[in-house]
């Protein structure tokens, strides 16, 4: 594989509260890593996500906020309605432009914009989910230098989003929820 | 320093193209948050047809009717009215009292977009029995954006959405009060628009230009980087009276701001913040 990923962007759909919570709660507290994650959700819903997953991890996790500079060892969440972008200087940014593949949070906005900041050093993973955005953003990652992993569509509560990642990028990974968790426990120490 | 990917021709590019738009037109967006530039000039790039930005900055410096187009796609026209109601419900109900205790308002919609959020407001002030005494100030920087908030037409098809909104709003009237449709376009009153002053005005290169007592600019912020927000900020802390209110987009905030001292929370969950008194 790649350089050694800095940072780490998942996207999800249908499913994937259990498959986040699966891989994020065996994470260590002293996880080194920033995740950036997307997971489409109804968008005039109070976001609870990042408090649930909090609940369950050891690691920091929090809803992104506009213009926040990215800190090691924390996960961050897009907030319902706005897509969510990584800057050239490593901070986080929110927009309302228009959804893309029906979806505000779009998984290819945030993986396109990551790919464009980390280059060689991002890993992109796709996990479970009914539609097909990610392809396009994991693609670009790939093109960039960076990993790929998709979450195994058997295993994957919703096929189609995995399945559609795997078609854009053939030479992803393809690992189990529970390979996924061990893979980012190891590239995450300190 | 931050390490960051070695500059690649696109990124050298896109300067060039935000610098040529800003010599020869004075739109300036070079120090708008940059992911998101990148990725609408690269839409840009893809529908207007060109194999690089160096061949659309070419046209763009050469056929100034280039510029309405590119112009389109670095400016966000995406808009509701009503957007996010428990705003307008606060401002109902928590600031609205404030401001019936003054003879006269002037009020600052700031990137009003294609007029959404403008008739939000003059519907809410016409409900609140504030419209006569207030004069609106409706700012932008895209010329076709003003002009269709001037006219007050929308697609019959996303009335649904606004009512849906009004109503959640508190509204107290029926927003259908307010408009009437045919052939697919709701045209709203133009009574709405009789205090209402259009206006080009950049948050970025231009002034204060009048005295507020109450600033709405929400969703536009997002778009600048931090320096950008900042002088933004500035211009509204300059602009607003004493104890003015100013209302920003629900995921926008005061918090990392160097103007932040010269403001109070006033409805904390909705970003409404009160001028403090100098
Ligand atoms: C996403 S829309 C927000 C519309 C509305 N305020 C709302 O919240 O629904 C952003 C608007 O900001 C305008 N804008 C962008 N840059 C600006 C600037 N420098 N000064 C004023 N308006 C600007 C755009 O043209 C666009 O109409």
């Amino acid at each position: 594989m790649s350089a050694s990923p800095q940072a780490v962007v998942i996207g999800s759909s249908a499913g994937a509260l259990e498959a986040l919570s699966r891989i994020l709660s065996v994470l260590p507290a002293t996880f080194i890593l920033p995740v950036i994650a997307v997971v489409h959700l109804p968008p005039d819903k109070r976001s609870i996500l990042a408090e649930l997953l909090q609940a369950r991890c050891a690691v920091r996790v929090r809803e992104a906020e506009d213009k926040e500079p990215i800190t090691p060892g924390t996960i961050y969440f897009a907030p319902p309605d706005y897509h969510l972008l990584v800057e050239m200087d490593r901070s986080l940014s929110l927009s309302s432009d228009e959804p893309v593949l029906f979806s505000r949070p779009s998984i290819d906005v945030l993986f396109e914009s990551a790919a464009d900041a980390y280059g060689c050093g991002l890993l992109g993973v796709v996990l479970t989910g009914a539609n097909h955005d990610g392809a396009r953003g994991l693609n670009a990652i790939v093109e960039g230098g960076g990993s790929a992993i998709v979450q195994d569509p058997d295993s994957a509560f919703a096929p189609a989003m995995p399945q559609a990642a795997i078609e854009a990028c053939p030479n992803a990974r393809v690992l189990s929820v529970d390979a996924i968790a061990s893979y980012l426990q190891e590239i995450g120490r300190s | 320093m931050k390490e960051t990917a070695p500059q690649k021709i696109e990124d050298i590019e896109i300067r060039l193209l935000l610098e040529a738009l800003y010599l020869k037109y004075h739109y300036d967006f070079r120090n708008y948050a940059m992911a998101s530039v990148k990725r609408r000039l690269r839409q840009a790039r893809e529908q207007l047809g060109f194999d690089t930005f160096s061949a659309m900055q070419e046209r763009l410096l050469h056929e100034p009717a280039m510029l309405p187009r590119i112009l389109g796609y670095l400016t966000v026209q995406v808009s509701e009215m009503f957007r996010d109601p428990s705003y307008f419900r606060a401002l109902r109900e928590k600031v609205v009292p404030h401001l019936r205790t003054y003879p006269s308002l002037r009020v600052w919609i700031a990137g009003c977009s294609g007029g959404e959020e403008l008739y939000s407001f003059s519907i809410l002030f016409r409900e609140e029995g504030l419209e006569e005494r207030t004069l609106f100030y409706a700012t932008d920087i895209n010329p076709d954006a003003l002009h269709a908030a001037e006219a007050g037409v929308f697609a019959v098809d996303r009335l649904q959405l606004f009512t849906e909104n009004h109503r959640k709003s508190g509204g107290k009237s029926s927003l259908s009060d307010y408009y009437q449709a045919a052939y697919g376009r709701a045209s709203f009153d133009k009574g709405l628009r009789r205090n209402v002053v259009f206006s080009d005005h950049s948050l970025v290169t231009d002034a204060v230009f009048a005295e507020m007592q109450l600033i709405s600019c929400r969703n536009v912020l997002i778009y600048f980087d931090r320096n950008l927000q900042d002088r933004a900020l500035g211009l509204f802390k300059d602009s607003l009276a004493r104890r003015g209110f100013l209302g920003l987009g629900a995921k926008e905030s005061l918090r990392f701001s160097e103007h932040a001292g010269a403001f109070v929370d006033f409805v904390r969950e909705e970003k409404i913040y009160q001028r403090r008194a100098p």
